[in-house]
């Protein structure tokens, strides 16, 4: 080890909170972009999904499907990357002490939840791109307001945001990645993501209509596919959930 | 006024106390080495300092701040270094080691500038190897470059050195020191005696969560006017009162074991040669002939009745 000079007479102070928000941010997104099984989750999976149900016939769909495709892998999207991901990511960054130790420099908790809202954004952001520019090449034809769509992104993403933070912040980091990785596959499933929730009967269906998912899936159907207002019931349910997960993540969370 | 103050500081978890009562004050430009053994409390009496825990009892002052209350405005003027390990060390695990440092220095208002911390702690090599495949010493040196990278005026340092070879150590040490040097007052932790008497100006030594013993390692070790001695090994039942004429007057000689002898007085090496000459005349060698003072690790032994761990 060379002795290069290095003053270190004591200057300290915390840096002004964008400069802390755009380095933290870009952490964030460099990690998850350098995440393999991350990527395969949020990207391949709902690309993948969308290519091959609207090339297979695997399901009995509304035609034209690729019209009832698109807005549910959209709503799959958004779930993977704000609330599967993000509960993994931040599951670790726990366990790992990531948070604990960030917790003694001068960076804010509002500023570090921040920099992970922007993150998941960006890659929000590149997801809807991709899976838009394949739908369009699949012969999708999109309607409706674009300010309701994305309004509706925005919603869901506090609400499976708030829902993965309360998850990553209570249980251990392996039980956060199994759960997360359940909770996405019985969404998917269940949620009116690739398959309409009319095909179940009645009495579950109007639960299933409650999961988040499903107000989401559904709500960018309506407005993306006959050009008409979300329900309000769905914009209704995907606050609800949003408020209700922030306010226990906020109180349950746990930094170590 | 120190930079930090720590009074009667308590703190359990559950049913088990982690700390009793621990008091003890380190000054800017100095290095207080928190020294006992394992579980005796040591992290968690400097995780409380670093605001990283709430105290049960006790009043604890870090430049002024109390850590709970105005933890905002000491994290910008503290650097903490939290205990290294495979589990917990605080990195993202994928993240290359010069993003860390940069993302880091970018939450501080005047950061040291990256490339030459980085170099000064040879981990310019690595810059862009990720946390787990850093080796242990590569993490711990960049752990300690997190800690200072914001020019703090104060540091905390959990067991610094743990998992270092020498020559790391060494780097350590050396860098720990010039952070001293510059008025930055310097809290570290430690089970290794070696460490706190080379490198500490006090060293607090804490047992089972209670303040043993406080002091400079040279104080701790000359308690109760203990003088150094030399000790030699020959034939027992020697004429120790021939032995004593050729000594400077004030030296004394005792056997304490058969064929073990200890000279006290002003130990110097005419009075080794002495010994030794007076040996030689006799036809005899003074075998394992030794200076011996306290060494800090005979204070720790005898005040913890533990022996230290390497």
């Amino acid at each position: 080890m060379t002795a290069v000079p290095l003053d270190l007479t004591p200057a300290p102070g915390a840096a002004p909170r964008s400069r802390q928000l755009l380095a933290q941010a870009t952490m964030e997104l460099r990690l998850t972009l350098r995440n393999g099984e991350q990527l395969l989750l949020t990207v391949v999976i709902p690309t993948v999904l969308l290519i091959l149900l609207t090339s297979a016939p695997i399901a009995d769909l509304p035609k034209p499907r690729i019209d009832f495709l698109v807005p549910g892998v959209l709503a799959l999207a958004v779930m993977s990357t704000a609330f599967t991901g993000q509960a993994i990511g931040t599951g670790f960054e726990r366990r790992y002490g990531v948070l604990r130790r960030l917790g003694t420099a001068p960076l804010p908790r509002a500023v570090l939840l921040t920099a992970k809202t922007v993150s998941v954004l960006c890659i929000e952001v590149l997801q809807v791109a991709l899976l838009c520019v394949v739908g369009l090449i699949a012969g999708w034809s999109p309607h409706g307001n674009p300010i309701a769509v994305v309004g509706l992104l925005l919603l869901g993403t506090a609400a499976f945001s708030a829902l993965g933070l309360l998850m990553a912040g209570t249980l251990r980091a392996e039980a956060t990645l199994a759960a997360a990785n359940l909770v996405y596959l019985l969404l998917l499933v269940l949620g009116g993501v690739a398959f309409p929730l009319t095909d179940f009967s009645p009495g579950v269906r109007h639960v299933l209509e409650l999961l988040p998912i499903s107000a989401l899936s559904n709500g960018l159907r309506v407005v993306l596919r006959s050009g008409g207002g979300a329900p309000l019931h769905d914009w209704v349910t995907l606050a609800v959930w949003a408020a209700v997960a922030a306010v226990a993540a906020a109180r349950t969370f746990r930094w170590d | 006024m120190a930079a930090v103050e720590v009074s009667s500081l308590a703190k359990r978890y559950s049913s088990v106390v982690a700390v009793a009562d621990v008091s003890f004050r380190a000054a800017a430009g100095e290095i207080t080495a928190v020294l006992g053994p394992n579980g005796a409390g040591k992290t968690t009496t400097v995780e409380i300092c670093a605001g990283l825990r709430l105290a049960d009892g006790g009043t604890v002052r870090v430049l002024g701040l109390d850590p709970t209350r105005d933890g905002a405005a000491l994290r910008a003027r503290i650097g903490v270094m939290p205990q290294g390990g495979s589990t917990a060390s605080g990195v993202y695990p994928s993240a290359r080691a010069g993003e860390v440092l940069r993302l880091y220095a970018a939450l501080h208002a005047h950061p040291l500038p990256v490339g030459p911390l980085l170099e000064r702690l040879g981990l310019t090599a690595v810059e862009r190897t990720p946390w787990r495949r850093l080796s242990g010493g590569e993490q711990q040196r960049l752990s300690l470059a997190l800690c200072m990278v914001g020019r703090p005026e104060a540091v905390f340092l959990d067991e610094p050195t743990a998992g270092l070879d020498v020559a790391g150590r060494h780097a350590a040490w050396d860098l720990v020191n010039q952070l001293k040097e510059a008025g930055v007052a310097v809290v570290l932790t430690t089970h290794a005696i070696d460490e706190a008497e080379q490198l500490a100006d006090s060293v607090v030594i804490i047992d089972a969560g209670r303040v043993v013993a406080t002091g400079s390692p040279a104080a701790l070790t000359h308690r109760d006017g203990e003088r150094p001695r030399l000790q030699f090994d020959a034939p027992a039942g020697l004429a120790i009162g021939e032995l004593l004429v050729v000594l400077p007057a004030g030296s004394a000689v005792t056997e304490p074991e058969p064929g073990h002898y200890v000279v006290t007085g002003d130990v110097t090496p005419q009075l080794a040669a002495d010994v030794a000459a007076w040996c030689a005349q006799r036809g005899l060698i003074a075998e394992r002939l030794t200076t011996a003072a306290r060494s800090l690790e005979d204070v720790f032994v005898e005040l913890t009745g533990k022996a230290s761990t390497p």
